[in-house]
């Protein structure tokens, strides 16, 4: 199994990064850009099969470690 | 008074505050290793700058689970003093000793350079002995030091005090053109509720001598001093 999780900027929280990269778009010509947020990936490796058991745990170290709730947001995914 | 200056995996500031704490104070400071399970014959905790564990992740997301971080939170529940400047201070907020969360400078620089801090409250025992009206130039040098805390947690922290310095100009005002990193409401350094952690970008321990060019960061050290002097004969009495 493998889990991923994609963890993004809160909104409220200022993202230079991703003002950044929105106006480089921009000037390459690329048109109808109206936010650009830059986040983290990570994929993790699994051992066994339990999906639920592994979504459970993944969930907390997202919440507790992975992420900081106070200014990030996190999706996690198990395939 | 004997202080800990903990050290992390690539932590910089530690030897700068070991030095200033007895060469310039002339008081006992040790240093404490990360993997450490107790802090032993400590009166006050420095959590010192650099880049803990090479801030991978988050700035002190990896460094917050360290044995130590679990004494200093132990120390912190007891009523101990604990300081973090600059990666300390990040490390504090996300081991949840201190609210709220230090994200990218708004303007992607690393900033090295000297600032002024208005001393919002002499009520802690980290700005008690500072001077009233008296701007400390300080220098700061990081590329994550932008103050984020939600609304409610902004409102909290005004309505209890928890704002000890502000981002100023030479002239002690408060404007946005002194502040170097777009932290909310100018913050610099915070305390927590019970006034015994606090938390500060900028570098005290480096401007403790007119040597390097500035030694306003003396009264932040002697007001910790002079509170733990304080609190010893208290117990003494």
């Amino acid at each position: 199994m493998k889990a991923k999780i994609v963890i993004t900027p809160k909104k409220a929280v200022v993202d230079p990064q991703g003002k950044t990269v929105r106006s480089a778009l921009e000037q390459m010509g690329h048109q109808g850009i109206q936010a650009v947020h830059v986040g983290k990936y990570l994929e993790i490796e699994l051992d066994g099969a339990d999906r639920e058991a592994a979504r459970k745990s993944l969930d907390e170290a997202c919440h507790k470690f992975l992420s900081n709730p106070v200014i990030e947001d996190y999706r996690l995914e198990i395939e | 008074m004997n202080f800990a200056v903990l050290q992390f995996p690539a932590s910089n500031c530690d030897q700068d505050a070991v030095h200033a704490l007895r060469d310039v104070f002339g008081h006992s400071a040790r240093y404490v290793w990360h993997k450490e399970t107790a802090l032993g014959d400590t009166d006050a905790v420095i959590v010192p700058g650099g880049f803990s564990y090479g801030d991978y992740l988050r700035c002190g997301a990896i460094a917050r689970f360290s044995p130590v971080m679990q004494a200093v939170k132990q120390f912190a529940d007891n009523g101990g003093l604990v300081l973090g400047i600059c990666n300390g201070f990040q490390v504090l907020t996300e081991a949840g000793l201190l609210p709220g969360a230090l994200v990218r400078n708004r303007d992607l620089q690393f900033h090295c350079e000297h600032i002024f801090l208005k001393t919002v409250t002499p009520d802690s025992p980290f700005t008690g002995k500072i001077p009233a009206g008296k701007s400390l130039r300080i220098p700061i040098a990081h590329g994550e030091g932008c103050y984020f805390a939600d609304e409610s947690t902004l409102v909290g922290l005004k309505a209890n005090n928890q704002i000890l310095w502000q981002y100023c100009s030479a002239t002690g005002d408060v404007t946005e053109s002194a502040n170097p990193n777009g932290s909310l409401l100018n913050i610099a350094g915070i305390c927590n509720l019970r006034r015994n952690v606090a938390g500060l970008m900028p570098h005290p321990e480096r401007a403790c001598e007119p040597l390097l060019a500035s030694d306003d960061g003396r009264w932040i050290f002697e007001s910790m001093i002079a509170a733990l002097e304080k609190k010893t004969a208290a117990k003494a009495a």
